[in-house]
């Protein structure tokens, strides 16, 4: 069992969260053409290394983001949305 | 008998069949470069070095051949897909597997016992019965059963379990099958390097030489290798050695785990899938039960294994046949899954002139490895792409003309 600390409910089972993937910035709806929009809908950070990804604990439906290295699956830290983002 | 056998040894006219040959020194140069030497690099340097007569050419392994997704893949072949442009491309995969051996001198021990998919859920059956019409129409075998009929072609299977997720019938797909997949990898290999192939372990892809659109010399821990075509094959890695060209792929990676228990006696005759369970199983020739395949739920560069993974996908399997509740595993394994959004592979053409892409694998490459070797040598030779691969273009997502096959892909979602 793997540990994920929620910044609102503590550490719990990683089975009670749901990954929604690294965070993307979001384009101007007015401004965007479309293969700017392809790149934002189809390709999301893959690099082997620290990503900052969005999270959701399933039975608080609480968002909130993560950490996460994609190599050695290490959470390096869990913070509220509305905090500064650091590496992101 | 021992004196015939010792004679038959010491024979000039049964010479000792050389394995693949050691890795040789790196030229400086070569036609065609493929990174990666698992089985789709390999079919293509075959199929570039017989049908094409391109024999200057190297394939590169970080490891050793076939010792990535090749090895760790569970060997499903198949075709029932739902677009018709996926469902063109993998039937041409299933022919080719059906004259495999004898292309190969190689037993590949194909065996076209049939796929049966299962319903647990009334929607599960609409979308059999739209896959069973376009594969009748792309002229594949595939057709909807009724419970009766799962019965009969799975007669050990547990239709409902206690009420919870009743089978409620199938999608019987007669073309499909297994094959062993070293063998498909040997096999390729053995005949690609009889032909002049040089097939390279041990040897790194560590970054491009790129020169305006074009990809003038591949850096490795060997040395510099100057190319007049590229293919990348790299599997699990087809995003970093992509990106290592400046070219970025809508890919994600995700570690994709499977399992085998210990031999049994021959019991199950079909392949077996259940969309519900996220589970399917097939028999190995040799008795094991191969289980796969649960994708992780989030994105990992990691080949471990999670103890979570493994009983869901042991659920799975005691669900369909209870009998299996006391059978041991014998071995469990991830591989790394580069997923496309669509859940459809891309080939052909990048934005560099001489790179091109046999990527974006993820859960489905080994039943593809005949044809997509043979399709992407062809696009090398022709310096084109061939009408049957166009609707797998890299562009496809910039146009979004997305080729949606995740309600037929089984494994993760």
């Amino acid at each position: 069992m793997k540990l994920l600390t929620c910044p609102m409910n503590g550490p719990r089972n990683i089975d009670e969260f749901q990954s929604f993937g690294p965070v993307r910035a979001r384009p101007d709806p007015n401004a965007t053409a479309d293969p700017e929009w392809s790149r934002h809908l189809f390709r999301a950070e893959n690099r082997q290394g620290v990503v900052v990804e969005w999270w959701r604990h399933v039975p608080s439906n609480y968002f909130f983001l993560a950490e996460r290295d994609l190599v050695s699956n290490e959470i390096i830290r869990t913070f509220d949305a509305s905090e500064p983002r650091g590496r992101a | 008998m021992p004196l015939r056998l010792l004679k038959y040894g010491l024979s000039r006219d049964y010479p000792v069949s050389g394995d693949i040959p050691a890795t040789p020194a790196l030229k400086p140069a070569y036609d065609v470069v493929i990174i990666g030497g698992g089985g789709h690099g390999l079919s293509c340097a075959h199929h570039l070095a017989k049908y094409h007569g391109i024999k200057s050419v190297a394939v590169l392994e970080k490891g050793y051949l076939a010792g990535g997704n090749t090895a760790r893949n569970t060997t499903t072949i198949r075709s029932n897909y739902i677009t018709p442009e996926g469902i063109a491309f993998y039937k041409e995969g299933v022919e080719l597997f059906e004259r495999l051996s004898q292309e190969l001198d190689f037993n590949v021990m194909f065996s076209q016992r049939g796929q049966l998919t299962l319903a647990h859920t009334e929607a599960t059956m609409r979308s059999f019965h739209m896959r069973a019409e376009m594969g009748k129409h792309m002229g594949t075998r595939t057709e909807v059963v009724d419970q009766k009929g799962v019965e009969e072609l799975c007669p050990l299977i547990n239709m409902d379990y206690g009420g919870a997720l009743e089978i409620l019938g199938g999608l019987w797909h007669a073309d499909g099958g297994t094959a062993r997949h070293d063998a498909v990898a040997w096999g390729y290999a053995a005949q690609a390097s009889r032909r002049g192939v040089e097939i390279h372990q041990r040897t790194e892809v560590q970054g491009f030489e790129v020169v305006g659109d074009r990809v003038q010399a591949v850096k490795t821990n060997r040395g510099r290798v100057a190319c007049g075509q590229v293919l990348i094959a790299t599997g699990g890695m087809n995003y970093d050695v992509a990106l290592m060209a400046g070219v970025e792929l809508p890919i994600r990676c995700y570690p994709l785990q499977a399992m085998v228990t210990q031999p049994l006696k021959p019991w199950l005759h079909t392949l077996v899938s259940s969309v519900s369970l996220h589970t399917y199983l097939v028999q190995s020739s040799r008795g094991e039960v191969v289980i796969g395949g649960g994708s992780d739920p989030y994105q990992l560069y990691s080949t471990r294994s999670t103890l979570d993974m493994k009983v869901h996908l042991a659920e799975g399997a005691v669900h369909l046949f209870p009998f299996l509740q006391g059978v041991r595993l014998l071995r469990q394994w991830a591989g790394i899954t580069d997923m496309t959004p669509d859940y459809s592979p891309i080939m052909g053409a990048s934005p560099l002139a001489n790179l091109w892409l046999d990527c974006g694998w993820g859960t489905w490459g080994f039943k593809a490895t005949p044809v997509a070797g043979k399709r992407m040598a062809q696009t090398i030779a022709d310096g084109r792409v061939p009408d049957i691969l166009k609707p797998f273009a890299l562009e496809r997502f910039e146009t979004f003309r997305l080729l949606n096959e995740m309600g037929a892909t089984a494994a993760s979602h």
